[in-house]
């Protein structure tokens, strides 16, 4: 599956380029146009079938994934970096990331246990605090090896025990594995537009360009979602859970979905006994604020593969959600029509 | 023989204390091609021996290293998901987002699981959690897990070793792997050097947590002179100098009342000798390795440390230069070739 390809993939945010090859080389026999913006959107063109209609829908999933970039050299050798996109300061104490195109392998090391004084061993330690160390020792080795803007990854192997697939950057290769999967299937009746689009994560950058070319009726946007079902003290909604299949989301930070489509995916979920669930309102945001404020407005809605520890070096999903994300997006296109979006 | 290899070998293998079982087959196969005759001990440890030149009874030498590593054991089971607790010095500001392998009726690869920043609330972003409120998540429905998951089973750290730039090898349990490499570069070298005395290899177990590999060799073992080899604080982001030895300018010779003093300026004398780069770890007290037990094993064994620098102590990422891991084996067969009876005599504490 392109899944493991994809995550295995680097594609940080403004530097997507080997996850944009994977995907259109994967799509190129099964698509009628394949082109790319100034931005770096990968564009898609199903075109629909039988006579040409017009309706015109936009499926979006983002190629970009959160990481560091290196902003200074230290003296020692060591690299100085700020966040690309959301990232806890917790989760990278302890890890190996490959920093720069030759993928020079780094590591983020911390004071050691042994050494730390009074409540030291509580505080949490700032990013800016951090260094990647790659080896080098001086400052001149440090820039002749990695230069300034140059991002690092996470360095994780994709894995699979039972039904779950663990790996870094499900969110969003789990879209993009999804929106691979629809555009090798049949056509729809409608044309569809696929765009993988860029810089998600840094503020939905790309979605709003490509919203602005493609003009769509409506749009849906495939997501690896939050999945926050970690047993707590205090019980709170799990966001989404593993394995309770697509995560259909009503309202984020970024945008309201569109009702009627909404509608129409529970209906089709519900009659061919599609498992599905609902994303937690209000939390998190995806490329569908920037499409359904698109022009004129886009009616949109995201649906999400739930996957459990996004933005860090490991997150994980059930690849029964995986299955049934592909098969209610593709059972519901196929119902499509432009009368769902007619107002009564 | 590749440093690398055996580094990688060493390093990706589990032990944690008690339970060093993976990496002793590991070790004794390493230690079996440099050694006459290679020993597990009651508690564990592995020792490898290589006959002396003298004539019997002879001498003993004894090298100790420690192969455990610290690491999590399993507490209990909620949703499916694994509580934790740490075994020996585990740090728990390392563990969010961390690959694991559960130790359960099979291995089962696991994520110590953290929460996306989208809903943590600030003010616990700004908090180090504590092991009591980690959880390990080997992605199985919650019945399968119950059936390969009891609490007391351990969890190691899964990390795989490689090289950085500048010589220097990064991986978990270098602590204190890198000291048994630096045993086997010993052993190896000594094959091809004359030596009068036995020597002892040993690969200790759970120094982590009490030392009891040291303590019970050293009773058994007996030897007449001991070096304990153990990783020190390399210098490193955040840490003082002070606290801290050079990477990659060889190993440290540690000096204070844990050690004897005609021993440490032996060695210093050796790696002068032979021209290699050497730094002293000035340690006032308990050195917190295996020299400590050892010295007062039965009574009194005239003990020594040598300290590989190491980056990042007790971190899924230690951090060693393997020229350093080279030079302190070298150090240590170049020693061993010279000892005799002279010496011994030397270290005694005359009074008249």
């Amino acid at each position: 599956m392109i899944l493991q390809e994809l995550s295995e993939a680097i594609g940080i945010s403004g530097n997507e380029d080997a996850v944009r090859k994977i995907i259109a080389d994967a799509v190129r026999d099964h698509v009628d146009e394949l082109r790319t913006d100034t931005i770096g959107n990968l564009f898609a063109v199903k075109k629909a079938r039988g006579a040409k209609r017009a309706f015109k829908v936009m499926i979006a999933a983002h190629m970009d994934e959160v990481g560091l970039m290196i902003t200074g050299h230290d003296g020692n050798g060591g690299l100085r970096f700020q966040p690309v996109g959301g990232i806890d300061d917790r989760i990278l104490p302890g890890k190996v990331l490959l920093v720069g195109p030759d993928k020079i392998p780094g590591v983020i090391g911390v004071k050691p246990v042994h050494l730390l004084k009074g409540d030291e061993g509580k505080q949490v330690i700032k990013m800016d605090d951090m260094r990647i160390d790659i080896g080098a020792s001086s400052k001149e080795e440090a820039e002749g090896l990695v230069k300034l803007g140059q991002v690092a990854a996470f360095s994780t192997h994709y894995s699979k025990i039972g039904r779950t697939a663990t790996g870094k950057a499900f969110d969003d290769r789990a879209g993009c594995a999804v929106l691979v999967e629809l555009l090798k299937g049949a056509r729809f009746p409608f044309d569809l537009h696929a765009v993988f689009t860029v810089q998600e994560e840094v503020g939905l950058r790309g979605a709003r360009v490509a919203a602005s070319a493609v003009e769509p009726d409506c749009a849906f946007v495939l997501e690896g979602t939050i999945c926050d079902d970690l047993p707590k003290d205090k019980d709170t909604s799990p966001t989404t859970e593993l394995g309770k299949g697509p995560a259909i989301s009503l309202m984020d930070r970024s945008a309201f979905a569109d009702r009627r489509l909404v509608d129409h995916l529970i209906a089709t979920a519900e009659k061919l006994g599609i498992p599905y669930q609902f994303k937690q309102p209000g939390i998190g945001g995806t490329d569908a604020g920037a499409i359904t404020r698109s022009k004129a407005g886009v009616p949109t809605v995201p649906v999400s593969v739930p996957c459990r520890y996004i933005h860090s070096p490991v997150a994980r999903l059930s690849l029964d959600d995986f299955e049934n994300t592909v098969r209610l997006m593709q059972e519901s296109l196929k119902r499509l029509t432009p009368d769902i979006l007619k107002r009564s | 023989m590749d440093l690398f290899v055996l580094l990688k070998k060493l390093s990706e293998a589990h032990g944690i204390s008690a339970y060093e079982a993976p990496v002793r087959e590991i070790v004794r196969e390493e230690f079996a091609k440099h050694s006459h005759e290679v020993r597990v001990t009651k508690m564990g440890s592995v020792v490898g021996v290589r006959h002396g030149s003298g004539t019997a009874p002879r001498r003993k030498v004894m090298l100790s290293a420690h192969m455990d590593e610290i690491g999590l054991m399993v507490m209990g089971l909620e949703k499916g998901f694994l509580r934790i607790a740490k075994v020996a010095g585990s740090d728990a500001r390392v563990m969010l987002g961390q690959e694991v392998v559960v130790h359960g009726q099979r291995e089962l690869p696991g994520v110590v699981g953290s929460r996306p920043p989208h809903v943590l609330p600030p003010d616990e972003r700004d908090r180090v959690l504590p092991f009591d409120q980690l959880f390990v998540d080997v992605g199985l429905p919650e019945a399968q897990v119950k059936r390969l998951v009891r609490v007391g089973d351990l969890i190691s750290i899964r990390r795989e070793a490689f090289e950085l730039k500048g010589g220097l090898f990064s991986g978990k349990a270098l602590d204190d792997r890198a000291s048994v490499a630096a045993v086997a570069v010993c052993l190896e070298t000594l094959a091809s050097l004359q030596h009068k005395w036995d020597v002892l290899g040993v690969a200790s177990v759970q120094e982590e947590t009490t030392f009891l590999g040291a303590a019970t060799s050293a009773h058994s073992l007996q030897p007449d002179v001991a070096i304990a080899i153990d990783v020190t604080f390399g210098e490193q982001n955040g840490v003082p100098d002070a606290r801290t030895v050079s990477m990659g300018k060889g190993p440290a010779i540690g000096i204070g009342p844990n050690f004897h003093p005609k021993l440490v300026k032996a060695l210093v004398d050796t790696a002068s000798n032979l021209e290699m780069p050497y730094q002293m770890d000035p340690t006032p007290g308990a050195s917190g390795t295996d020299a400590w037990p050892i010295q007062v094993a039965r009574e009194g064994i005239p003990t020594a440390l040598l300290s590989i620098p190491l980056r990042y102590m007790h971190t899924p990422v230690e951090t060693v230069s393997l020229k350093d891991i080279e030079r302190t084996g070298k150090l240590m067969a170049e020693f061993i070739a010279h000892l005799n009876d002279e010496f011994l005599k030397a270290l005694t504490y005359p009074i008249d």
